[in-house]
């Protein structure tokens, strides 16, 4: 069974499972960082899923898509900032709002426009790394890909570099910390929170955006299905390293490509068991290694001035 | 430096008829003041009179409803922390306003515009500016949660200053020092006030007031009820100063009463200790009672100690050296990993808090705010949290609010709780009315054991003399046993019958309470003698 078409096939499944879950993860990692728990996440994800898809279809340019996921993203992490961050409500209950509410109007926006059809999408045109994309089964699997898979690969570095060497990186940590310590140095504990949040937002609805344009090629209501609930679990056990995000997201990857590889290749068990297998591996991680998460002791908390 | 601090242009911050108003208070009401450079000026009072408001409003954390603020003689809105560190002025609050999980350079880096990278070496160079100023020398590199209270304060001054330094607020500076870290910040306010900053120095220890301070106010209510400046604090002797303070913090009535006092040397070597009768079997019997530490935290190894009916034990020992754990331990809210304890005989090692609270165990905890009240919600239930659900206030599981309030009118009267009323949410209150609600919960005439952890931290002298008398009076139970867990030495001194030195988990020894026990305490906890 495993042979060097399967491995190559899925570690290619891998890459195009794991960037949504890297990019929706690298961003709620900032608003976690930050001390605001973004539930909100997959709802994110959808909205920029199909802003990003119908975008890419009707403009023909998968760019333009992507940017459109990044604001549809963007706009209800809005709603989660004007809530949660400002108005100070409690950040699980308007992140399963967002969640729902976006289930809901992406699927009657899909019905409006496309009706019950689903167009598909041209296949993405890839970017192959010179020389690297000749190698075996890692060639084709890692350096063939859309340019935004190695922007998102970068950008788990450039995280690294904001969160040690900025003073970004301080006022997020230092947010989610002790916001109070924040504000006694005359930053805004809002101003911190509601960029940090956007961020998330816009990172979620690029990554929803490429499972939908890239990854399946067309839209499906509902289609992130759980994909950013396991975001937030990695960027949970990250303890704030982007680099272990990059590395979950490409574990979690791996099982999810798994489930399409292994249907693919016939292997005589349920398919309902090899769908089971990425929640079963989320669950199996957070047994594992759910006590190692070190969450920022504000988080989830909302910050107000003077409030004992 | 005194002789020029009379001028009006060496004024640094000035205010004039600041009112602030809370629901139900008015915390500052037509407040006035000035802060001259190269001065300390010292403000004093009662919890409750308006120190806490007036610093947030002179470090920018809370808008004035009226009045006019003046930096270097310009009128100005101090509307965000932002304003005031741009005018230089700095503020160590009470709590701690530092990042523990980052270092020191990074905690002091912190504010920068957030376009600059970070630039180690010129903040280093600013560091070691200020350590140099200061005469501190903190590891730049350590994590602020690993310091000590004494160095963490000294971050706290040098973020304060870190962006000029015109201005420094000190709000209740010393309440989480120890004598030698009290006298450290004396020195540092000292060569602080001799390179022009205008010192405030927000206290109600009156005698560290007199020590430091070129210029007193006196707050009571919300008012300026008086003011004494450098002339007169130099031609008054510290007996006739305290006098005319304590005049003004009190007013007439209770002037007699509160002078005594404080002239008797700390705030009440009152009555003598009740007897204690040793022929009686022990109340409590703590053996070999082991716990096991979270990563950085200090266990109990081995602690053994009795307690007899009636009797105050006193814990002494700098934080962070188990007392946490004993308290908690003996409270029943942490299990233990080896060992017994017997109250009364009886093994109460497995129980539960409630089992305990059931025999008599009660436990002030000295983390107020977080483990001690349920902020939001009124005085009144905060009195009755640990009997929720039970007769003769709730009945088959239905709450009677009309004896609830009725209830916590009666504590509030006895304790003397200053609060609008019972149903007034608890957060509002001020730091020391919210431990004598704490107070008045846990201290009940059917105790058997009573847990206090730093009873008076942070209470006035008013308030610190009634809870020392209540402690020396048995918690309000003639046989009860008292465990007294306190970092300042003269409390232990003041109400216990023995004293305990806990240092890293264990017993250094225990020591009488007879007029040579400070200096067996000290050498304890100094390590130079093992007592028997």
């Amino acid at each position: 069974m495993f042979t060097e078409t399967f491995v190559a096939a899925l570690l290619l499944g891998a890459v195009t499972a794991g960037i949504p879950l890297l990019l929706a993860g690298l961003g709620e990692q900032i608003s976690e960082k930050a001390g605001v728990l973004n539930i909100g996440l997959e709802g994110m994800m959808l909205a920029g899923a199909y802003a990003g898809f119908a975008v890419a279809y009707h403009a023909d340019s998968f760019a333009l898509g992507f940017l459109a996921g990044g604001a549809a993203g963007l706009a209800a992490a809005m709603l989660m900032v004007l809530c949660c961050v400002i108005g100070g409500m409690n950040q699980i209950v308007v992140g399963i709002a967002i969640t729902l509410g976006a289930e809901g109007l992406t699927a009657l926006e899909h019905h409006f426009a496309f009706s019950r059809s689903y167009p598909r999408l041209p296949k993405a045109e890839t970017l192959p790394v010179p020389g690297l994309s000749e190698l075996p089964v890692v060639g084709r699997a890692f350096f063939d890909h859309p340019p935004l898979v190695y922007l998102a690969v970068l950008l788990t570095f450039v995280m690294v570099w904001i969160y040690r060497r900025t003073h970004i990186g301080l006022n997020l940590q230092a947010a989610g910390d002790r916001p109070a310590a924040l504000d006694a140095a005359g930053v805004g504990v809002r101003t911190t929170r509601a960029l940090a949040v956007l961020s998330t937002g816009f990172l979620a609805g690029v990554g929803g955006a490429y499972l939908s344009a890239v990854g399946g090629g067309l839209f499906l209501p509902f289609m992130t299905g759980g994909d950013g609930f396991i975001a937030i679990v990695l960027a949970m056990l990250a303890r704030g390293r982007p680099t272990w995000v990059l590395l979950g997201a490409f574990l979690f990857g791996i099982s999810l490509s798994l489930t399409t590889a292994l249907q693919v290749a016939g292997v005589n068990v349920p398919t309902d068991v090899i769908q089971m297998l990425p929640f079963a591996m989320v669950i199996v991680v957070l047994v594992l290694f759910g006590r190692n998460s070190r969450l920022p002791p504000a988080l989830g908390l909302p910050y107000r001035r003077g409030v004992r | 430096m005194n002789a020029a601090a009379a001028a009006t242009d060496d004024i640094a911050i000035a205010f004039s008829g600041i009112t602030k108003r809370f629901p139900g208070v008015v915390a500052n009401d037509g407040i006035s003041l000035a802060f001259r450079r190269g001065e300390v000026h010292a403000l004093l009072g009662e919890n409750g009179a308006g120190k806490s408001t007036l610093i947030g409003i002179m470090s920018g954390m809370l808008a004035p409803d009226e009045g006019r603020i003046e930096v270097d003689g310009r009128a100005t809105r101090l509307s965000s922390p932002a304003d005031a560190l741009r005018l230089g002025i700095g503020t160590v609050f009470q709590h701690m306003m530092l990042v523990p999980g980052l270092t020191v350079l990074e905690n002091l880096m912190l504010g920068a515009p957030w376009w600059r990278l970070r630039s180690r070496s010129r903040a280093l160079a600013r560091f070691r500016e200020l350590a140099g100023l200061l005469s501190v020398d903190p590891d730049p590199d350590a994590p602020v949660g690993r310091l000590s209270p004494g160095e963490q304060q000294q971050v706290e001054i040098m973020r304060a200053l870190w962006h000029g330094g015109r201005v420094l607020i000190l709000d209740e500076p010393t309440s989480m020092l120890t004598p030698k870290g009290v006298a450290e910040l004396g020195a540092v306010v000292r060569r602080l006030r001799d390179h022009g900053v205008a010192v405030v120095f927000v206290t109600h220890k009156l005698r560290e007031a007199h020590a430091l301070a070129d210029r007193i106010s006196v707050l009571r209510r919300g008012r300026v009820v008086g003011a004494l400046g450098p002339e007169q604090l130099r031609a008054m002797g510290e007996a006739e100063v305290l006098d005319a303070v304590v005049a003004m913090m009190f007013g007439r009535t209770e002037r007699a009463d509160a002078l005594g006092e404080v002239l008797a040397g700390g705030v009440g070597a009152g009555p003598a200790l009740r007897p204690v009768d040793r022929t009686r079997p022990p109340r409590l019997v703590l053996s070999g009672v082991s716990t096991v530490g979270a990563r950085g935290e200090c266990a109990l190894a081995g602690v053994s100690l009795k307690v007899w009916p009636g009797e105050v034990l006193g814990i002494a020992g700098v934080d962070g050296n188990g007392q946490k754990h004993l308290a908690e331990v003996l409270a029943g809210q942490r299990p233990v990993s080896a060992g017994s304890i017997m109250l009364d005989g009886r093994e109460i090692a497995a129980l539960g808090v409630p089992a305990r609270r059931a025999l008599g165990v009660r436990y002030v905890t000295d983390e107020r705010l977080d483990e001690g009240i349920a902020g939001e919600h009124p005085v009144a239930v905060n009195l009755v949290l640990k009997e929720i659900g039970r007769p003769p206030l709730w009945r088959a599981g239905i709450a009677r609010w009309g004896a609830i309030n009725a209830h916590a009118r009666d504590l509030i009267c006895a304790h003397d709780v200053r609060t609008p009323s019972e149903r007034t949410p608890i957060a509002w209150l001020s730091g020391g009315n919210i431990q004598k609600v704490l107070l008045a919960r846990e201290l009940s005439p059917d105790a058997t054991l009573v847990v206090l952890g730093k009873p008076t931290h942070g209470l006035d002298l008013q308030t610190t003399r009634l809870a020392r008398e209540r402690i020396r009076n048995g918690a309000g139970a003639r046989d009860a046993a008292l465990v007294v867990i306190s970092n300042e030495l003269e409390e232990l001194l003041e109400t216990c019958h023995r004293i305990a030195v806990l240092d890293r988990g264990t017993i250094r020894g225990i020591v009488d309470n007879r007029p040579d026990a400070e200096r067996a305490v000290g050498r304890l906890m100094t390590g130079i003698a093992h007592a028997a």
